[in-house]
């Protein structure tokens, strides 16, 4: 079946203009600890859950606001959760990290890599319980060093598991660049276990969701798993208030006091050579220009997918003025008080 | 004068140990940004960037402890150990023993943990009780800045491995990444003498000796990182209302200073452990067992986490040990 942009741009847009809205609420202190977006990745996951049916399972990082938005998952349950509220999507206790919709088989967690064994146990029972359906792992490409996905691709191929494996792979893990610690090509490591891979620009939501199709379909007919690994930016960052953009936007506020305590600490005798001393300040006072650049120069999805729908600006804009006038409405059912439940 | 942050403190220990032994190198995610003071030092070469590969990195650190090396490997928080635990439990802790004492692996494991900031349960946990169980592992965890100078000066003379926790609400970096995020719309309740403190004399703590804090005579409060605060805010109340109450910070999980608390649980006959851990199967149930097992009686209560902590800052306050907790615990312990 051909994707239909419309549907898909909308999804994203309800998406982004959700975490839009996530972000100012977390600025304004109503949201505690981190909050990982996943502004950028919206294409990834509209793509590919757009696709998913009744009794498909879904395995999910720490940015798994999207997927569950474009799932079908109650956004007012979702933005109360965020919240706090006893009438959270998870009375509360989970937050952003650790959300859970057992009725969409839909689960989260906060630990990196973690999503690929769960995703194989999803599938596992598929295999068993639910025949013709699928599950689906997101995780970035920082996970693909912890041993557990790894092992579970194997166990998926070896077991011929009806899962596909999606690594959103943003170049960045939290602040470290992942090329510097990632060894080889995580396309070729994917292969190399026997998953059907696929890598596409996981800005392009028509890319994702051709290659989604194929995915989707091989798991379906019992052809085994797959492997897509798809680029993008995080348009946010790793997190909000992340350090390395602050850097950037306000490098006085943010490197000023990091400043004497660094030149202190590499004007101490007994260390290693200048040269390396050197090479470390450089490293860190340009970090924050490089994971900044990869921001400035990206792709958003977003733009890239209106960009096909401009020829029918009357749809368009009445697409998008329903999206934003149903986001507010969203928020302020959101911010009511329900009797018996605490306000943050 | 000078204050000096708890994180500070302790990197200044471990720069100062670089300095003079060139086996110590030290590795982590993030750890070029995180110990960015080091790394302007120290270089590439020392302070090394990890992969997200806690069991690869964990396990190598204990290899590399085993053949010559003194690593200080950062985990970024206890909950993330758990990925990585086979290293610790199966390997570093039992090498002595195996090895019939010849062989050791001294390795420091600097970890974050513990919670009051709203990230939930998978990002909070302290686990002490749950590591110090192994046999063979050590575990520290300070509660201001000098202790945390002088643990970590210790550890990296201990000869096998040690866990050294470094509580998110002392930590100044920690709590500023994963809890404020550069907003002031938000606030946590930091003990402030814990996160900061005045420039202290050199220290070396000796494995496994508590610090009495406070001398008492109707009771003793016992406990351990933010809880110690916490346990000093509930004497102070406690005074006012009459009552004397000691309290201990153990500073070390394992070994366990036993024999300060017997001395001064012998004298007040009740006690009150106060643990940022879980409730079950934990440090509270052993401290409970070695009173018991060495004659003395106490009236006995505990203040601990009974769960897995939940996200929401109401219910996270409840759930996590809090002074008003600690008074009701006290008070039903004087009552009877």
């Amino acid at each position: 079946m051909p994707a239909d942009v419309w549907a898909l741009y909308e999804a994203m847009l309800r998406s982004r203009l959700f975490e839009t809205e996530v972000s100012q609420l977390w600025g304004r202190g109503l949201i505690s600890g981190e909050m990982h977006l996943g502004t950028g990745e919206e294409a990834i996951c509209a793509g590919i859950v757009s696709q998913l049916h009744d009794g498909d399972a879904l395995a999910l990082d720490h940015r798994a606001t999207p997927a569950l938005l474009m799932r079908g998952v109650n956004p007012v349950a979702l933005l109360r959760e965020f919240l706090g509220r006893e009438d959270g999507l998870c009375r509360g206790h989970g937050g952003h990290m650790h959300l859970f919709a057992p009725e969409l088989l839909a689960a989260s967690t906060g630990i990196v890599g973690a999503t690929g064994p769960m995703a194989a146990g999803f599938a596992l029972a598929a295999q068993h319980l639910r025949p013709g359906c699928v599950a689906v792992a997101f995780f970035g490409e920082g996970a693909m060093n912890e041993g557990a996905p790894l092992e579970a691709l194997n166990l998926a191929v070896v077991w011929r598991l009806p899962v596909v494996f999606v690594c959103k792979d943003n170049d960045w893990s939290i602040t470290t660049h992942s090329p510097s610690t990632t060894g080889g090509n995580l396309a070729d490591r994917a292969r190399s276990f026997g998953a059907y891979t696929v890598e596409i620009d996981g800005t392009d939501v028509s890319a994702v969701y051709d290659a989604a199709e194929a995915c989707l379909q091989r798991a379906r007919a019992g052809a085994g798993p797959s492997f897509i690994l798809a680029r993008c930016t995080h348009l946010d960052g790793h997190y909000l208030g992340d350090t390395l953009l602050a850097a950037a936007r306000q490098p006085m506020r943010v490197l000023g006091p990091m400043a004497l305590p660094l030149a202190r600490s590499a004007l101490q005798l007994h260390g290693a050579a200048l040269r390396e001393r050197l090479d470390a300040l450089v490293d860190i006072l340009t970090r924050s220009r490089r994971a900044t650049a990869a921001i400035r120069q990206r792709v958003d999805p977003l733009d890239r997918a209106r960009q096909n729908l401009l020829a029918d600006p009357v749809r368009l804009n009445s697409l998008e003025s329903r999206v934003a006038a149903e986001t507010r409405a969203i928020v302020e059912v959101a911010l009511e008080s329900a009797s018996g439940s605490p306000q943050p | 004068m000078t204050r000096v942050a708890f994180a500070d403190a302790i990197d200044e220990v471990v720069a100062e140990r670089m300095a003079s032994d060139p086996r110590i190198v030290i590795f982590g995610e993030d750890i070029q940004l995180i110990r960015r003071n080091l790394y302007a030092r120290f270089g590439a070469r020392r302070v090394r960037n990890a992969p997200i590969s806690e069991a690869a990195f964990l396990g190598a650190a204990v290899g590399a402890a085993m053949a010559g090396l003194r690593p200080v490997v950062e985990i970024m928080m206890a909950d993330f150990l758990t990925v990585a635990v086979d290293a610790l439990a199966n390997h570093a802790a039992k090498l002595e023993t195996f090895s019939g004492g010849t062989w050791r692996a001294p390795l420091v494991v600097r970890v974050a943990c513990g919670g009051g900031y709203g990230d939930a349960g998978q990002h909070e946990q302290s686990l002490w009780g749950w590591l110090a169980h192994i046999p063979g592992l050590a575990v520290v965890v300070p509660s201001n800045p000098a202790d945390a100078a002088g643990l970590m000066r210790m550890a990296l003379d201990h000869d096998g491995p040690i866990i050294f926790m470094e509580h998110k609400l002392l930590s100044e970096i920690w709590l500023e990444s994963l809890g404020r995020g550069g907003r002031t719309t938000v606030a946590f309740d930091v003990p402030a003498a814990g996160a900061r403190a005045e420039r202290l004399p050199r220290e070396w703590i000796p494995p496994g000796t508590a610090a009495v804090l406070r001398a008492g005579t109707d009771l003793t409060l016992v406990s351990l990182g933010v809880g110690v605060h916490r346990a000093l805010e509930a004497a102070e109340e406690l005074e006012r209302q009459g009552v004397s109450a000691g309290v201990i910070d153990l500073r070390s999980v394992s070994p366990l200073d036993m024999e300060c608390l017997r001395e001064h649980v012998a004298r007040t006959g009740r006690v009150v452990v106060i643990d940022e851990d879980y409730l079950g199967f934990g440090l509270s149930g052993e401290i409970a067992a070695r009173l018991l097992e060495s004659g003395i009686r106490p009236r006995f209560a505990r203040v601990a986490t009974d769960g897995t902590i939940p996200y929401a800052r109401h219910l996270e306050i409840e759930a996590l040990p809090n002074t008003a907790r600690i008074l009701d615990a006290c008070h039903q312990l004087l009552e009877t």
